[in-house]
């Protein structure tokens, strides 16, 4: 028997004693940590965003569209994201090392497909759109918080989307199916699934998983995560509003009014710069 | 991802072709080209499989040895995966430092094994805190048409499955030696990656690297022999809606297990 199967058998016959599953900061299984979202916190990028999700605190800062370096990696018919995440050595313990790790990489990757949905690369040909995810302090779910922070920032930077996109990871902890996993629950729990959804187009743009679940444990994790996403995403739309100072109705226009005609939404933002 | 006018072209016809329900190379959506799987053709590595699914062809060596525990498992062995793109494997592909589809490749093919807990990590250990065995899994990519995650899926647990590491003998003071006997390795369980892939409204099954370059996105899928979910990975710049991911992993379900009875050598 695995060692993790053999921890969490003992730990099913503690709670039974206890009759009640309880999560170690207390929340409810379907309970976010607490989200904060400032945006334009760096003044020199186009657009920036600052998330705490938990202990987390991660600045996102989007500078773009520009100029492609190295012209090689250009395209010519269209825009490309590139997205870099990248841990403070302070960020975790022990110290880890500056350099670039695999780990790091791989999340580049996935949070570049998690964002490219939304955006409309065909209207910069040659251009480049960087993203850059500085992790301040890890504390679990590091990449579902930075697609948030992300996503926000591209919106700061003025950039059109069709959607926002909101992030949330849900989990297994000692055979409970639970919402945003903490550094704790992270290391500890069966399984972790982040996702990210654009909850206007009803699309899941980042999808990864490990640990054991059966497949309907998998699907109603991706459904639990899908709700946290959806109050996540009231956040970044409260972090927006708060420093465009714009009410429910307007915004809803604008969002519509961008679908439609493929207009700029931000571009009215900008002038109130 | 189409990147240019001729993939443009080949996306035209290659959803042509699927709009009739078929392949280019006249497959069902969900066919595997053939598979042919060879094991312990290596003398000098621990373990070894060499894996051809149509044209894409993978060797895969697992090497064990001695190395020192992480901080935070000191009692436990370790698992490793690497890959590699080899230049001969394709025109565009170059020397240099691993591409991040290789990154990817070995991280997803690294997940599948080492969530499944495929190894008693424990087992591995030796001197805690000192000493423990080290598994390499490196998955080397000579020939790339398509759907290497499943081939290097299969290539690694065909390897590991046939796999005997070297014994070491712990004296009581803790030093570790050699000893000229082997073991098998245990395995727990035996996870396989299927990757599905999606080019507009159709999900396919083992793209070749024609399909895949005009693809939307794919999501790996892997299922252990319970067909318990391990891992899962998307990419590419596209949405999947809640049930296109269920029908994902239906699609999986169904195949994991046809393709896990390949991890033997094939006559």
């Amino acid at each position: 028997m695995s060692k993790s199967k053999t921890k969490a058998k003992t730990k099913t016959k503690r709670k039974s004693r206890k009759k009640k599953f309880e999560r170690v900061d207390g929340r409810k299984a379907d309970e976010l940590r607490p989200v904060k979202i400032e945006t334009g916190v760096i003044p020199n990028a186009d657009g920036s965003a600052y998330i705490e999700m938990g202990r987390n605190k991660i600045i996102a800062g989007v500078y773009g569209p520009r100029e492609m370096h190295p012209k090689r990696l250009s395209k010519p018919h269209r825009g490309v994201l590139r997205v870099r995440y990248h841990m403070a050595p302070f960020s975790v313990d022990p110290r880890r090392s500056p350099a670039p790790s695999r780990r790091d990489t791989e999340i580049g990757m996935v949070m570049t497909d998690a964002l490219e949905p939304a955006l409309f690369l065909e209207r910069y040909p040659r251009s480049v759109i960087d993203v850059y995810v500085e992790i301040i302090q890890a504390d679990g779910g590091t990449r579902c918080a930075s697609v948030n922070a992300a996503a926000v920032a591209l919106v700061d930077a003025g950039i059109p989307m069709k959607d926002l996109v909101a992030s949330c990871a849900a989990g297994k902890m000692e055979d409970h199916i639970v919402l945003d996993l903490g550094d704790y629950e992270d290391k500890k729990g069966q399984a972790d699934v982040p996702v990210a959804y654009m909850p206007k187009l009803e699309e899941v743009t980042l999808l990864q998983m490990d640990g054991i679940l059966t497949t309907d444990e998998t699907v109603e994790a991706v459904e639990l995560a899908i709700e946290g996403c959806k109050q996540v995403y009231e956040v970044q739309r409260e972090a927006l509003k708060k420093k465009y100072g714009m009410d429910e109705e307007d915004t809803a226009e604008d969002a519509e009014e961008s679908e439609e005609s493929g207009e700029e939404p931000a571009e009215s933002e900008e002038e109130d710069k | 991802m189409s990147n240019n006018i001729v993939s443009r072209l080949k996306r035209k016809k290659i959803e042509e072709v699927l709009e009739a329900g078929t392949r280019m190379d006249g497959r069902d959506l969900n066919d595997f080209r053939e598979i042919e799987v060879r094991t312990n053709f290596l003398e000098k590595s621990e373990g070894s499989a060499e894996v051809r699914i149509g044209k894409t062809h993978i060797v895969v060596g697992v090497k064990a040895g001695l190395g020192t525990p992480f901080d935070d498992t000191p009692d436990e062995g370790v698992l490793m995966c690497n890959a590699e793109y080899t230049p001969v494997a394709h025109q565009t592909w170059e020397p240099g430092p691993p591409p991040h589809g290789a990154i990817e490749l070995a991280r997803v093919v690294d997940r599948g094994l080492r969530s499944a807990e495929i190894l008693n990590m424990e087992d591995l250990g030796l001197v805690s805190g000192e000493k423990v065995y080290i598994v390499f899994v490196d998955l080397y990519v000579l020939n790339w048409d398509g759907n290497l995650i499943d081939a290097c899926g299969l290539g690694a647990l065909a390897a590991l499955k046939g796999a005997e590491i070297p014994v070491f003998k712990v004296s009581k003071k803790n030093e570790v030696s050699e000893t000229d006997k082997t073991q098998k390795l245990e395995l727990r369980c035996e996870p396989i990656p299927i990757t599905i892939y999606k080019i507009g409204k159709h999900f396919i099954l083992d793209a070749t690297a024609d399909e895949e370059e005009v693809a939307d996105g794919r999501l790996t899928v892997t299922l252990d022999e319970n067909n318990n979910v391990t891992t899962l990975q998307k990419a590419g710049p596209v949405g999947f809606t809640v049930d296109e991911i269920k029908k994902c992993i239906n699609i999986a379900e169904e195949k994991a297990a046809e393709i896990r009875s390949q991890a033997v050598a094939s006559e």
